[in-house]
């Protein structure tokens, strides 16, 4: 269906974001397990969600489709390099 | 210590995370009548659609619950003893407990007209109705919805996505009216109808027909009638109630309790849709259909019950939805009145929702992309955000943060105000104050 084609669509325009770490707001997030079951590497996103922590997992892609196919917009990439840009 | 839940949902299991950050020794049972256990009810909607495996949606193992040292029952739980501080359970065995929580959420409240009970008559309460609906969902075939809010979407996008062809009946002449601008239901509806949704105004579902045992059609007030193979149904919620009835404890539309989630039993809680929480901010006790206030809910109990004495502040309530494939975040409040498809609240509804004090309402965007802003005095105190989503965090935060938008105000409410960028100018200053 084309409802659900709007978000697989979605998933492309994300491309690698070498720095970045998906970082969940739990408060919106249901435990619907779209992320995880999605996720290529099978990287457990909805647990990170529940407890409200940064996907850190070595092995993250931060290939988006967690943060592209999330009905509820709970995850978003935050750069995690912003600190070394910065004079000391 | 012996804790028991009755309730296998996101309050229960809040509760139960709670209790075990205090209390490791104490024994805590989980009783449901749903043999499914702890899954995301939420997640029942994209079950439906096929965008998950029903595997996907079980959120606990076995392996998690030993390591809580968890005991799931699955029971109904027939008769709270208040006296004797034990549940009955199937109307026979007994079940002791220290300290309860009742946390049974709630259910479609009952289609009531003729043929109602037929086959095919279904509801969208429980993973066994997902099922059911998926069993009777046949290609080609063609489904009537009725009732409003996020629900009767879900089941529309569902029925949809299993290739069915869909009848959806409204009986005013706007969906989800309490909540939505005429605008926003209009976008709503223009998709649904691009998705090959017949939508019918001012119908009044007074029949369902029957054909060879089963659903065979509906008959609208008008004398109209439709052929149809399956019915489904969405016209409000109501908090489970039938358990605590004669108990003594204190009801009104829900279990009334304190900001502790406390009944007027000190060892009895209740917490989720079947609570009706005090908030003492507003001084008044709401009902709330959300995920995340659940949550919150149980996880507050439980600390309570272990002996930990924590008040539960509700915050601006907001949801994040997809209507007809648009993601859709609402907040604080935007809405006003009752709604004809809905008798008294919704899934995923918060009665919050609709306290509009005086405010003033500016707009911006296009169908797609769409976004309304409720400007109080200093504040803002609501806000619709569909379609693209980058605003709706910021505007999450300043509504639940009671951001002083004065700078901004005046500016906000001039005809054709360029609000989005206003809004994302203001979050980038105010964000840096409150270290965002
Ligand atoms: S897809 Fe989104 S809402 Fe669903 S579990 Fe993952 S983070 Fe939560
Ligand atoms: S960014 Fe890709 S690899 Fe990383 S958690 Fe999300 S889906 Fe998995």
């Amino acid at each position: 269906m084309s409802f659900i084609n709007v978000f697989k669509s979605d998933a492309k325009r994300h491309t690698s974001l070498a720095s970045g770490q998906v970082v969940p707001d739990p408060t919106r997030c249901v435990q619907c397990g779209i992320c995880s079951y999605n996720c290529p590497i099978g990287i457990d996103v909805r647990a990170h969600a529940w407890r409200n922590e940064p996907v850190k997992h070595s092995e993250c892609l931060t290939c988006g489709e967690c943060v592209a196919r999330c009905p509820r917009g709970v995850l978003r990439f935050v750069q995690t390099d912003l600190f070394k840009r910065r004079p000391a | 210590m012996k804790y028991v839940i009755i309730g296998s949902g996101v309050a229960g299991m809040a509760a139960v995370e709670a209790i075990r950050s205090v209390d490791g020794a104490g024994e805590v049972v989980m009783v449901s009548e749903d043999p499914h256990g702890y899954y995301s009810r939420p997640g029942l909607a994209y079950y439906l659609t096929g965008e998950l495996l029903d595997k996907a949606l079980y959120l606990r193992t076995r392996e998690d619950a030993k390591k809580m040292k968890l005991t799931f029952l699955n029971a109904r739980v027939t008769r709270i003893l208040r006296t004797e501080h034990a549940l009955e359970l199937d109307g026979k065995s007994r079940l002791a407990y220290d300290k309860l929580l009742i946390a049974v959420g709630s259910r479609a409240v009952r289609l009531e007209v003729p043929g109602a009970k037929l086959e095919g008559v279904v509801k969208l309460d429980h993973m066994n109705d997902a099922k059911n609906i998926l069993k009777l969902a046949k290609r080609g075939r063609t489904a009537v919805v009725v009732g409003g809010g996020i629900t009767a979407l879900e089941l529309t996008e569902g029925l949809l996505a299993r290739g069915m062809k869909v009848h959806y009946l409204l009986r005013g002449d706007r969906y989800w009216s309490n909540v939505l601008d005429p605008r926003e239901s209009q976008i709503v509806e223009k998709r649904l109808k691009e998705e090959g949704v017949t939508l019918h105004h001012h119908a009044e579902l007074v029949g369902i027909l029957e054909k060879n045992g089963k659903v065979g059609g509906i008959r609208l007030e008008d004398g109209h009638t439709l052929p149809c193979d399956l019915v489904a149904y969405a016209i409000g919620i109501q908090p489970c109630l039938d358990l605590v009835k004669d108990t003594g404890l204190a009801l009104d539309r829900g279990v009334l309790v304190d900001e502790r989630l406390q009944t007027n039993d000190p060892d009895i809680y209740a917490a989720g849709d079947v609570a009706q929480a005090f908030d003492p901010l507003s001084g008044r006790s709401v009902l709330d259909s959300l995920w995340n206030p659940a949550r919150e809910q149980g996880h507050t109990a439980g600390l309570n019950m272990a002996g930990r004495r924590t008040a539960y502040l509700k915050s601006a309530p907001f949801n994040v939805t997809r209507l007809a494939g648009l993601t859709t975040t609402i907040i604080g409040a935007v809405g006003h009145g009752k709604d004809e498809d809905v008798l008294g609240i919704a899934r995923g509804d918060s009665e919050t929702w609709r306290d509009l004090p005086d405010a003033i309402v500016a707009q911006s965007g296009f169908d797609v992309n769409h976004m309304r802003l409720l400007i109080g005095e200093k504040t803002l105190i609501g806000a619709v955000v569909m379609g693209d989503q980058t605003l709706s965090w910021p505007l999450q935060k300043m509504v639940a943060g009671g951001a002083d938008i004065s700078p901004i105000r005046e500016k906000l409410m001039l005809p054709d105000a360029p609000i989005a960028d206003l809004i994302a100018d203001f979050w980038l200053g105010w964000r840096k104050q409150v270290a965002l």
